[in-house]
């Protein structure tokens, strides 16, 4: 049900993120959703692509320091209150979220965002016991 | 001015023969007293009664630091316990500290070197002395302390740090001298600055006598200028005796070394070879006088020249250049001893398989600071951030812990601290001396 996330550590320094995506296109490799944490020294690139296990290979073949991080991608209609539905969701069963960002393109039925959550077999479960889609990963790299 | 006008203006002959006399007695009595010396003499076949002119003394096999920390604690020390009447150490590198330990003739001596040191600067016993070396364990406090309460001198035992309180006590009791590290000094004259008082009309320092660190003539002209002292250069290492082994005159053209209690030669650090007179080397101290811990040929690591030309001031005793650098990778930051190894292991206890780092040493606001740089692998990373300011942590406590100074931990990418063919690069030092 998961989704796999690239995640890279980033030096704060320029032309780090653009070696990062020349990297991916010259293994076509598409970028279908991403976001940066930072912080005053280091970034963490967090990267949803079509071709999760061809990025892995080929960053870490670069050097870099990546890692696969499961994560899920939850549907929810896109309308005023549409996020705020899902997340009282989570805040009622007590599933904490470490982040979260929006997927670039749109599902079959309305955006989608990208959640880290603890206990992510039971937030999925709970998800869609409250009618809430969560979209597979195979689904999610193709969209 | 001198403090035993006898001694350091010895004529040079009546001062090797003294040296000879005192050589053979401190081989006699590291032979039969420390089991350490007696079996390298062995090895290579020497015997007390070998050692018959100043020459002789080559055939003597080194000691170096290993041997002292091989030999921990007590094991180099040439006096029982009943006699020794004080303990310093030195800061501890990979491993185990050095002890070093004195008998009361030993604390007397030093005391007069001290002495010695603080006239040839230019203090008297007028002086108001702020010394602000750190008391303890380091022989920096307490051996200035000594010489100034010998000299006769009025000691304020501020020891390091608080400097606030350093400047406020300095413009209120007087002070006159001042002994600290040289970049100490330069951020007492910056605090100095920020609090609003001026060094020429509130302050009464007139010199100031440095050490526990290397230095230039340019920071020498900074202190001088920004203080308005004069700045004397004092060298020494606990397991010799600790600072008063040489120190400069008013002529400020190299350290006078004592040599009635210490021979100095200068070898090459590969081979081993006595270097000519004016060309850099190793300096290695022989103990003349020393009852608790004797050294014999100790190999300081520290690059020096050394002349015998006869100095203006009329001391005879011969001077060492100032030191120029080290023969190991030991980096010295605010008056601490590092070494790279140290926070190697450190990045091994926790978990590094193969520690990629760099540390980076500056200066800031005339304070030393040390950045050091450590590679996250793909095994260290995490995907969260917090995770990661975790790890930076854990390893910023665990250097503090080790080196006992503050450090900043930088995280960078895999393959970003370069690589070289042979011995890595792991020091990058910015300081300007």
């Amino acid at each position: 049900m998961s989704v796999n996330q690239i995640s890279v550590f980033l030096e704060n320094k320029s032309g780090r993120l653009a070696a990062v995506t020349r990297i991916l296109a010259e293994n076509n490799v598409n970028i279908r959703a991403l976001s940066i944490a930072d912080t005053s020294d280091f970034g963490i690139l967090r990267l949803i692509v079509d071709k999760p296990d061809v990025a892995f290979e080929v960053l870490k073949e670069e050097g870099f320091s990546v890692s696969l991080t499961e994560v899920i991608g939850v549907e929810m209609p896109d309308r005023p209150g549409g996020l705020a539905g899902v997340l009282d969701v989570l805040e009622k069963n007590n599933f904490n979220i470490e982040y979260l960002y929006a997927f670039i393109g749109r599902g079959d039925n309305g955006a989608l965002v990208i959640f880290r959550v603890e206990r992510l077999d039971e937030a999925v479960k709970c998800l869609e016991e409250n009618g809430i889609k969560v979209v597979t990963g195979d689904r999610l790299y193709q969209l | 001015m001198y403090w035993n006008q006898k001694f350091e203006c010895l004529p040079r002959e009546e001062l090797k023969q003294l040296q000879l006399e005192r050589l053979k007695m401190t081989v006699e009595r590291a032979f039969h007293n420390v089991p350490h010396y007696r079996r390298t003499m062995q090895e290579v076949g020497i015997e007390p009664d070998d050692i018959q002119s100043l020459e002789d003394l080559r055939k003597l096999p080194f000691t170096t630091k290993d041997d002292l920390r091989d030999n921990y604690p007590y094991g180099m020390f040439a006096a029982p316990l009943s006699e020794i009447v004080r303990i310093h150490s030195s800061s501890g590198t990979t491993g185990k500290p050095t002890v070093v330990g004195y008998t009361r003739n030993d604390i007397n001596v030093w005391a007069e070197l001290m002495a010695r040191a603080l006239v040839s600067g230019g203090a008297t016993r007028k002086d108001i002395i702020q010394n602000a070396y750190g008391y303890g364990l380091f022989t920096g406090g307490l051996g200035v302390h000594y010489g100034a309460e010998r000299l006769g001198a009025s000691v304020i035992p501020i020891s390091g740090g608080n400097t606030k309180r350093q400047v406020l006590i300095m413009k209120d009791c007087g002070s006159t001298v001042l002994t600290c590290t040289p970049s100490y000094s330069l951020y007492i004259a910056e605090v100095m600055n920020e609090m609003g008082i001026d060094p020429e009309k509130d302050i009464k320092l007139k010199c100031g006598i440095f050490g526990a660190e290397p230095w230039s003539d340019n920071m020498r002209q900074e202190i001088e200028k920004k203080l308005g002292i004069n700045a004397i250069d004092i060298y020494g290492l606990s397991e010799v005796i600790g600072p008063g082994v040489a120190v400069e005159c008013l002529e400020k053209n190299g350290l006078h070394v004592a040599e009635d209690h210490f021979i100095v030669e200068v070898i090459d650090p590969q081979t081993g070879e006595p270097l000519p007179e004016g060309e850099m080397g190793e300096l290695v101290f022989t103990s003349l006088t020393k009852e608790g811990l004797p050294v014999i040929r100790y190999r300081t690591r520290d690059i020096a020249s050394i002349t015998t030309e006869p100095c203006p001031c009329g001391r005879t005793n011969a001077r060492m250049s100032r030191v120029s650098g080290r023969t190991d990778d030991m980096l010295i930051i605010r008056g601490v001893n590092v070494f790279p190894s140290q926070i190697e292991s450190v990045l091994l206890e926790i978990g590094y398989t193969e520690p990629h780092y760099l540390l980076i040493v500056d200066r800031e606001n005339n304070l030393d600071t040390l950045t050091v740089l450590v590679e996250v692998s793909s095994k260290l990373f995490a995907d969260e951030v917090r995770k990661l300011e975790h790890l930076g942590k854990k390893i910023q406590g665990a250097i503090e812990t080790a080196l006992g100074i503050s450090v900043r931990v930088k995280l960078v990418e895999p393959k970003t601290i370069e690589r070289s063919e042979g011995k890595a690069k792991r020091v990058i030092d910015k300081r300007k001396y």
